[in-house]
This record gives structure tokens, C-alpha cells and sequence, in this order.
């Protein structure tokens, strides 16, 4: 479904993201973890539309998406959030989620019904008409969720929702998460550092160390790789 | 809206109708500056209130406005219901021009303040000099008969033009009150709380930040066509001037940016207090000239201090009332 194919961005000179390949394949969960400063989220603001890549291609469905606007991308069918949250702190948490969901909905009423749908998926529905500025920090990170979900996207992309929460709470929304993904045929690509919502979701995992792929495969397979500890704890050395 | 709100609406609704029937010729001046001010908040806060993009020269809409059609009815005898036309058109097309510099460039924030002040200013000088509309001398309307209706050149005693007034802003009113519902109003909120977010939902800011441009100098430019058609004259050191863009923005930041009652009720406190004040002083036989702008201030001072989100907002919480 999707397809980054060998990009790279640099700032200034330095090399954020350099070559980088991978696929999302249609229906499946994928995570892309790596150590701070990595190129996570680079990568996403990539494809998302933020910034186009220096060099390279990245497809969705067949098509080049690197010169969309994010609002275009968005209208492609692709879904984000922000690893820094950014709530509509002055409207209520209904209309939140009602902004995203004009985007396939055109009356008012369409944009309600459905969006209330998505807050009782995400369990937010008691919320929907408190001001979004007075909700908690795992709330603000649901309401992201609602609020992309509400734009029906193909292809969610999530930055780090879950940092911060409580395992309780991490293990919730990965409930969702599987949920939307096996019932609504919902295509994820996360950036995580949680790895326990990594092991739980994703069937396949990308890892980023300074800008560049250095493993990639099933999650058990990969935090056994000898290239991710090493990137993660440092090299190990006889003592 | 809640029941209370809609017998409070009626009842100001039938004060207002009533107005010219009981008080004196000064007073029905007042309360026209009091509507015109409320119908010039109301548009400028379509793109400040809603889309959050802050203008500080909404009087060249107004001047462009005032000065096109006073123009036209001038030198051809065109009358307003004609003229009115072409000055939507041309202020339509200077803020579109503003908007597209703007926006298309990045410029946001404080430095597209700047902008709308530097373009205003452009006005201003450029009237100055244009001998069409009689340059810095100004221009000047032949004084309505105050006892014949001429509705078709809009010349007529000061009730007319009060009810023109006061239907000017119940339309903006009713209007705002839509756009705020429809999905033009979602987006433009959710364009002035966090643009990035707004736009990775899909929303094309730049078109629906140009189309709130596009509504707010429209709606200014009639403001202007009735400035010209009410006071008869016109200077571009006055009309085109930072202090009536102002004048203009203070309304709707003391009752409440963004709200639909606020710039309305923002206009009334400031204007019957300004003027209320100015009257007692001279009363009694202190007449202190610059006195009304610093009461501005100080009105200013005191709400941003005490209510930052202006005077409507807690009223309306406490009584009961809708936005």
C-alpha cells in the first residue's frame, strides 16, 4: 500500500534520513522504532506531506505522493497524528473530531454521527463536548487518534501515542488498534517507543539508527539482532 | 439558542425597531455609530474570530468601500444599490491580492498585521493624491434631504439610515451565525487553534483562509458604502486612518473575539461609555480633547486584565445565553 522507496533529507548538512526503503503492505501493522534522533519522525513528516524527501520516491496505491501539501495527503487517504500533540484546545472534543470528518462527510449531521462513532471507539464519547483543552494527556493522545480516524483513512500513521501512557492505557489502545485493523481493514505504520505496544501490534518492524535502515523483520526476530542492541545499549565488549 | 436568549433577542429586536420613534436626532446618531461599529466588528471578525487571522487595516475596506461608490454617484450619478457592486468587487480584490501575498509566502502572525496596516497606509497616501476623488481636499455628497426618502440614491432622513444600519448588522449577525455552523466555520476554527493540525486533516488552508478574506472585505466594503452615504463626506486622512481600523477591532476584543454577540455588545459598551463620559465632562465645562481614547485604553486595559476572552463570554455563561 505503501512504499518508501530509498529517501533521504538532510538539514543543513546533517543527514536526518539517508537511503531509506521499506513497505507497508495493505491490511498489516508495521513499526518503525530506533533510538532518539534516528529519523523517526523524519520519516513520517515525509510522508505526510511536511516536507518532500531530497531524494527519492515514496508511492501510495501505485501513486507518487513526495510533492503533496499535507492536506493533500491527507485527502489521499493517509492519516496522522502528532507526536506532540495538537488538540483544538478551544473546541470541544466533538468538533475536534467533526473537523476531520468533513473531509468524506458534507453535512454538519453526517460529520456528528460519525465522529461520535469513532469517540465510542476510542472510548471518548462521555468527553465529546468538553472543551478538548481540559482533557488529560492519554485523552489528548486518543483524541489525536479520533480526530485522523475521522478523516477515513487507509493508511494510519501514528507518532508515539502511546509515550507517556500507563501500561493499562497502552494496553487499551493497543486494543483499538487491533480492532480497527482487523475489522475495518485498517493499515498502521508506528513510530514507538513503547516496545510493548511494538511486540503486542506490529507484524513487521523497521529499525532506524542515524538516518539508515540497519534491521528490519518479525518484532521477536529483530530486538535479537545483534545491530539493534548494539544501537540501542552500545557495543558489548569483553571485559 | 435557549428560550431566554430568544425573549432577549425579541425584546432588543422591538427596542431597536422603536428607537427612532422616542429619542432625540443625537441620540439616533449614537446608536447608528453604535450599529455601524457593531456591523464592521462583526465583519472583521470573520477572519480574525473565526479563521484567526488578525488584521489592523480593515479601513481600507472601508475606504475603498466608501470612496468607489461615492465616487461613481459623484462624477455619473450612479447611485449606491449600483455602486455598492463595484466596491465589493475592488475591495474583494485588493484583500484577495493581501491574502494571496500573504498566505502563499507564509507570512502569519504579527508580520501580516504588518501587512494589512502597510497596505491601508498605500490607500491612504494613494487617496491623498488622487484628483479624481478630490485628493487630500476630500469629497463631498450633496446633503440629503432630511424630510424625502430617496431610496434608489439612498439620500434620506437620519431613521433611514439607522434602519439601514440596523438591517445591515441583523443580516451580518444571521449570517456569521451560519457560516459559524456550517463546515466553513469548523474549518476556520480549527484553521486559528493549530494551522499544522488543521491542515494534516485535510484542510486546504490557504483556500479557506482566502475565503475568509474574501467574506470580511466584502461585508467591510458595504460598511464603507454607507459611511459615504451617511456622513457625506470624506478625507483620506481620516477614513483611511490606523486609528478607525482601530476603531473597528475594539468593538468585537472588548465583548469578545470570535463570538457572535461580542462584537456587537463590545460596540454598545464602548461607544455609550466613550460618548457618555465625553458628555458629563463637558457638562461639566471640562472639555479634554484625546479624553475618548484614553478611556479606550483604559476599557482596554481593564478587560484584558479581568476578561481576556472579552465581556460576552462570562455574560453569556451566566445568564443562560447562547454564543
Amino acid at each position: 500500500m505503501l512504499s518508501v522507496d530509498r529517501i533521504s533529507k538532510s538539514f543543513r548538512g546533517l543527514k536526518a534520513v539517508s537511503q531509506a526503503s521499506f513497505d507497508v503492505p495493505a491490511g498489516s501493522i508495521v513499526a518503525l522504532i530506533g533510538p532518539n534522533g534516528a529519523g523517526k519522525t523524519t520519516c513520517f513528516n515525509m510522508i505526510a506531506g511536511v516536507f518532500p524527501p531530497d531524494s527519492g520516491r515514496i508511492l501510495f496505491q501505485d501513486s507518487p505522493i513526495q510533492h503533496l501539501r499535507p492536506d493533500q495527503v491527507c485527502v489521499a487517504g493517509i492519516g496522522r497524528t502528532f507526536q506532540i500533540v495538537k488538540p483544538f484546545a478551544g473546541l470541544s472534543v466533538l468538533d475536534n473530531v467533526m473537523v476531520g470528518g468533513f473531509l468524506k462527510e458534507k453535512t454538519v449531521s453526517g460529520a456528528r454521527k460519525i465522529s461520535m462513532e469513532i469517540l465510542g471507539k476510542l472510548h471518548l464519547e462521555s468527553k465529546a463536548d468538553l472543551p478538548a483543552s481540559s482533557l488529560t494527556l492519554p485523552d489528548r493522545k486518543r483524541l489525536e487518534v479520533a480526530r485522523a480516524l475521522a478523516t477515513r483513512p487507509r493508511l494510519l500513521l501514528l507518532d508515539e501515542v502511546m509515550a507517556g501512557l500507563r501500561p493499562t492505557e497502552c494496553d487499551l489502545i493497543v486494543q483499538v488498534f487491533r480492532e480497527l485493523n482487523r475489522s475495518d481493514g485498517l493499515t498502521i505504520l508506528l513510530i514507538e517507543h513503547v516496545m510493548r505496544a511494538v511486540m503486542a501490534l506490529a507484524q513487521n518492524v523497521v529499525v532506524l539508527h542515524h538516518g539508515e535502515i540497519i534491521a528490519r523483520g518479525a518484532p521477536a526476530a529483530v530486538v535479537r539482532d545483534p545491530a539493534v542492541l548494539e544501537c540501542y545499549l552500545g557495543e558489548e565488549t569483553e571485559v | 439558542m435557549t428560550p431566554r436568549s430568544r425573549i432577549l433577542l425579541a425584546l432588543l429586536g422591538a427596542f431597536l425597531l422603536a428607537l427612532p420613534w422616542v429619542v432625540n436626532p443625537y441620540l439616533l446618531s449614537v446608536a447608528t455609530l453604535i450599529l455601524y461599529l457593531a456591523y464592521t466588528g462583526q465583519a472583521w471578525n470573520v477572519m480574525m474570530g473565526f479563521a484567526g487571522q488578525l488584521s489592523l487595516g480593515h479601513s481600507l475596506y472601508v475606504g475603498v468601500g466608501a470612496y468607489v461608490s461615492a465616487a461613481i454617484f459623484f462624477h455619473y450619478g450612479i447611485g449606491p444599490w449600483a455602486g455598492m457592486w463595484l466596491s465589493i468587487a475592488l475591495c474583494v480584490a485588493i484583500g484577495a491580492a493581501i491574502g494571496f501575498l500573504a498566505f502563499r509566502f507564509g507570512i502569519s502572525g504579527v508580520y501580516f498585521a504588518l501587512l494589512t496596516i502597510a497596505f491601508s497606509e498605500f490607500f491612504r497616501i494613494g487617496f491623498d493624491h488622487l484628483q479624481w476623488t478630490g485628493g487630500s481636499g476630500g469629497l463631498f455628497l450633496k446633503v440629503a434631504q432630511r424630510d424625502q426618502i430617496d431610496l434608489g440614491n439612498f439620500r434620506g432622513p437620519p431613521a433611514m439610515y439607522y434602519y439601514a444600519i440596523l438591517s445591515l448588522t441583523v443580516s451580518a449577525l444571521i449570517f456569521c451565525s451560519f457560516l459559524l455552523k456550517s463546515k466553513a466555520g469548523y474549518y476556520w476554527l480549527a484553521i486559528r487553534e493549530n494551522e499544522e493540525a488543521a491542515q494534516a486533516l485535510g484542510i486546504n488552508t490557504f483556500r479557506w483562509k482566502m475565503l475568509a478574506v474574501v467574506i470580511s472585505s466584502a461585508m467591510t466594503a458595504v460598511a464603507g458604502v454607507f459611511f459615504a452615504f451617511y456622513y457625506n463626506n470624506l478625507f483620506p486622512e481620516q477614513i483611511f486612518h490606523i486609528s478607525r481600523s482601530i476603531e473597528i477591532i475594539l468593538g468585537p476584543i472588548i465583548g469578545g473575539v470570535g463570538t457572535l454577540f461580542g462584537p456587537i455588545l463590545g460596540a454598545a459598551v464602548l461607544t455609550i461609555l466613550a460618548d457618555g463620559i465625553t458628555e458629563i465632562l463637558g457638562a461639566l465645562g471640562w472639555e479634554i480633547p484625546g479624553i475618548k481614547q484614553v478611556f479606550y485604553g483604559i476599557v482596554m486595559l481593564l478587560v484584558i486584565m479581568f476578561l481576556p476572552h472579552g465581556i460576552w463570554p462570562p455574560l453569556a455563561r451566566k445568564f443562560g445565553l447562547g454564543k
